[in-house]
Formats: structure tokens, C-alpha cells, sequence
């Protein structure tokens, strides 16, 4: 069923967003992609908005990819970074976000550390909110720019292979990606260290493997994930170089597969860790095509969620 | 739905029409040299594939460039109108001096001509535009923009609606109705 309207006032979450919603981001997405392309490379769309940028945890992409998508629809964007304000001096989220709405902001991106932040904030304020990533629980426009991605190289996702390799534990990137990859038909398997892939993932309808080779001689497209050092206060594998060596992906392993696969990767990249030099800059990476789509697709979910806010 | 329609032209009426208006187009751009046609979606690019067609069968040696350009992102009414989708822009040629002919079927209050050229100017500069229009609804013009060329010109009011039909794109025939939209009362 097409839809000319998303059904969420946010973008809070992968999970809570339909079949319609997703196909609805994505196929406009295009549209993005061809304004981003033009030799002026800006429309004046949401010139009478103003979004701000919170963000509680550091980012490098997903940051200037929101700052650019909102500049190139013509909004006015401001951005906070919880190191440099009164985050420091103990303000909490909603008086903080309370009083940048009183500034007469009229949309939210953020990123924090706590899971369900957004959820919680979508109680109290009625402005939209879209999520930057949250904690460990999701990254809803990284998984939409990763299957944007993909239809783009290989077409619709029905019945492709997909598989997810790296820290799932940690990651927020693959439980978006997994909602919205279910979502859209396709076949996953989680492929990791036991300690990394937490045993009720199966019961989202994925398959588990702790085999990297069966893994990528199964699948059509790999995304491939950060080991989160920074989310890891215990050891859950001995050492970083025993990790890269059996579950690192090395140009060796792409040219013993005699097959074409998709490589992504949502960055920052360790490389050596979980992918070398090599294989991140092979023909099977889209990784920095996958930057590209990230701000067409932050700039589609920013005109749907303005549009239909008004 | 569509209640009390009137034919305002026939897919004959309509064929001369669309014959006139590309030897009008020939008669100030002779050799179709340096042109670019611009159609805007959604439903003038059936009207511009229309003219295309037509003006290939009378100059086949002409070439000119043909693009698609969608106005969403510069509508003046994004505040009060929901569910805009954008349609798709193709414009794979530069219209830095071009005499570019925006086409739209139907030209009624003038704001999306208005928000064409602010969208046709972030592609370059173009040496001048003209607009053609397959019906012009006289007297509901919003904004001082007039067509250079002009199918037919109706006397409508507000509550009516125009719509061009294409054999091509999944009407009867090639024809235009005018038809005023009753909204039934679905309260018991």
C-alpha cells in the first residue's frame, strides 16, 4: 500500500515504524539524492524551521550528515554538545530541551546515551523528534541509509542474505538494522564471538553464526560492525588482534568467495580490527557511498516528519 | 468524483491544438537550436512527452534537450498542505543560456509557474524562459505571470476543476474535461 504521509510524528525507533512508512522513506529518498547532485545543491523547503542538534555523545558523520541535510532543505539548524553546556552542571534532558523550545525550535535530533531517551522525551514535548541513536537500542537513520544502500547495488531486499557481523551486543546499528531488514523481506544471519551475539536475538527471526567463512559464503551483503570498545567494561574476548584474526575481514577472505558481495560499514572504521585496509577500500565496499545516502535520507525523513507535522 | 463534466476538446480538437502550439514554438525558435523544454510533474510531462513527440515529427533533424522538473521543494503552500510527495527532477543537460519553454497542462493561479522558476534558476541561468500551457483558466491568477503560449483559454470557476486526459497514460482518449467536484455529505 503506497502512502503520500509517514504514520509516526517521530522517527523514534525502526521498530515502531510500518512496511509503508519505510518504503515511503526510501523511495523518496531519491528525490534527495538528485537535489544533493545539482550544481546548487540546496531548496528552500523548510526555510521557516528552525532544528536543533542535541547531541549527549560524541558523532563525526551522523552529526554534519543531520547538519547538512537540514542546510541543504533550507533550515536554520543550531547544535549543542552536552560537553560544552549546562548538561555539565546537572540540567536535566527536559528542562534542557524545554528551554531550547522555548526558543522557538521546532524540530529535535538527538543523540544520548540512555536507551528510550526519545521515548521519553516524546512524552513531554510536542515537537518532532528524531533519533540520532540511542544508547545501545537504535540508529533508525543508519539503517535506513544501509538499506537505501543496498536496494540501490543490488536491488529490492525479498529474500536477499544479508548478514551482520561484528559487536551485536553493543551495537544499535544492528538492531535498527535488523527491524528494518525484517521488515523489508530480507533473510539475516548475526555472525560474531558467542560473548558479542546475546541469545534472544533469535527469537527476532535471525540466524546466529559464529562462523565468518560460512557467513560470507552465505551471504549477499555484509554489513559490517564496530567493536564498541567504549560501551565494554568487561573483557568478552581475549584481545583485539585475536578478534581481528578470526573474525576481521581481510581482502583474502572477498577473493576466496569467487563471488561478488556488498560490503558496508557504518563508521568509524577500525581498521585492521574488524576490517582491513584493503578490503574497506575494495569494489565490494559502498562505504562512503553509504555516506553519501546517509544525508538523502536524513533529508527525506526531515521534509515527511515536517510535512506532516504542519 | 466527477459530476456535471463537460468536454471542453476532443482528442481532434485537441491533436490541432497541440499542432498550432509547436509551430508557434518553431516560429520564434526557428531551428529549435539551443532549446530546452521543461515539463513539470506530475501531469504536465504527459502534456510535454505530448509536444516532444510532436515537435520531433515536424523538425526531425532538430535537437534540443527535454527535462522533468518537480516544484515540491519550492511550493509557497508546504505550511498548509499535507502529504506533498515529490515526484521525481531530471534535468541532465545545463540550462546556462538556454531558451528554455516551461510546459504544464493546466495553468490556473500562477504559484506553481512561480515556484518552476525558482527551481529552473538552480540549474543556471537561463538566457530567457517562456511558459506554455496546454489550458489557461483565465481570472484566477495569483500572481502577475502570464503564458507566451496558450492552447485554449476557459472561463471557469472556482469549484470546477480542469483535467487533461492521455490515451498513453491511462485515460479514454486524449481529452480535456471541466467537471465540478460535489462533496457528498456522509453524515447520517
Amino acid at each position: 500500500m503506497s502512502i503520500n504521509q509517514i504514520s509516526s510524528a517521530h522517527l523514534l525507533g525502526i521498530q515502531p515504524l510500518t512496511l509503508a512508512d519505510i518504503e515511503l522513506i526510501l523511495n523518496q529518498t531519491a528525490q534527495f539524492k538528485e537535489i544533493i547532485n545539482r550544481p546548487i545543491k540546496k531548496v528552500p523547503t523548510l526555510r521557516d524551521l528552525t532544528i536543533a542538534n542535541l547531541f549527549y555523545e560524541n558523532s563525526t558523520r551522523t552529526r554534519i550528515s543531520f547538519e547538512l541535510a537540514e542546510k541543504r532543505l533550507g533550515a536554520d539548524s543550531i547544535n549543542f554538545s552536552a560537553t560544552s553546556s549546562s548538561v555539565s552542571k546537572g540540567e536535566t534532558l527536559i528542562d534542557t530541551v524545554n528551554n531550547i523550545l522555548y526558543m522557538k525550535v521546532d524540530m529535535i535530533v538527538m543523540r544520548h546515551p540512555s536507551p528510550g531517551a526519545h521515548h521519553f522525551l516524546a512524552q513531554h514535548i510536542n515537537v518532532p523528534i528524531i533519533n540520532a541513536g540511542d544508547g545501545t537500542h537504535e540508529h533508525p537513520t543508519q539503517a535506513l541509509l544501509d538499506a537505501y544502500s543496498m536496494i540501490e547495488k543490488i536491488g529490492p531486499l525479498k529474500g536477499k542474505k544479508i548478514a551482520i557481523i561484528g559487536d551485536i551486543l553493543h551495537s544499535r546499528v544492528a538492531m535498527s538494522n535488523i527491524h528494518c531488514l525484517k521488515k523489508l523481506g530480507a533473510d539475516i544471519t548475526l555472525c560474531g564471538p558467542p560473548t558479542l551475539l546475546p541469545k534472544h536475538l533469535s527469537s527476532l527471526g535471525v540466524n546466529v553464526s559464529y562462523d565468518l567463512h560460512e557467513t560470507l559464503a552465505w551471504c549477499d551483503v555484509a554489513n559490517v560492525l564496530r567493536i564498541q570498545l567504549e560501551r565494554q567494561n568487561i573483557k568478552y574476548f581475549p584481545s583485539l588482534r585475536e578478534y581481528s584474526l578470526v573474525y576481521g575481514i581481510t581482502k583474502k577472505h572477498l577473493d576466496e568467495l569467487q563471488k561478488q558481495i556488498v560490503l558496508l560499514h557504518p563508521g568509524p572504521i577500525n581498521r585492521g580490527v574488524e576490517l582491513s585496509s584493503d578490503a574497506a577500500d575494495s569494489h565490494h565496499s559502498i562505504i562512503l557511498q553509504q555516506v553519501e545516502n546517509g544525508v538523502a535520507v536524513r533529508m527525506a525523513v526531515l521534509y515527511l516528519l515536517a510535512n506532516r507535522g504542519n | 468524483m466527477m459530476l456535471n463534466n463537460r468536454l471542453l476538446s476532443t482528442s481532434q480538437q485537441l491533436d490541432i491544438v497541440l499542432q498550432r502550439l509547436c509551430h508557434q514554438v518553431i516560429e520564434t525558435n526557428l531551428h529549435l537550436e539551443n532549446l530546452a523544454i521543461v515539463g513539470l510533474q506530475p501531469r504536465g510531462i504527459y502534456f510535454a512527452n505530448e509536444l516532444v513527440r510532436c515537435l520531433k515529427l515536424l523538425k526531425p533533424s532538430a535537437v534540443f534537450d527535454y527535462g522533468k522538473l518537480d516544484i515540491s521543494f519550492y511550493r509557497d503552500d508546504f505550511k498548509q498542505n499535507k502529504g506533498i510527495i515529490p515526484d521525481a527532477t531530471h534535468i541532465n543537460f545545463t540550462i546556462e543560456n538556454k531558451h528554455v519553454i516551461v510546459v504544464d497542462d493546466v495553468f490556473y493561479t500562477g504559484r506553481t509557474v512561480r515556484a518552476a522558476l525558482d527551481a529552473l534558476m538552480d540549474f543556471g541561468r537561463p538566457a530567457f524562459v517562456q511558459l506554455l500551457v496546454l489550458v489557461n483558466r483565465k481570472y484566477h491568477h495569483h500572481l502577475p505571470i502570464k503564458p507566451d503560449y496558450t492552447g485554449i483559454e476557459v472561463d471557469t470557476i472556482v469549484s470546477q476543476k480542469v483535467k487533461v486526459e492521455w490515451l498513453n497514460e491511462g485515460g479514454a482518449a486524449n481529452q480535456i474535461w471541466i467537471y465540478d467536484e460535489v462533496k457528498h455529505n456522509t453524515t447520517a
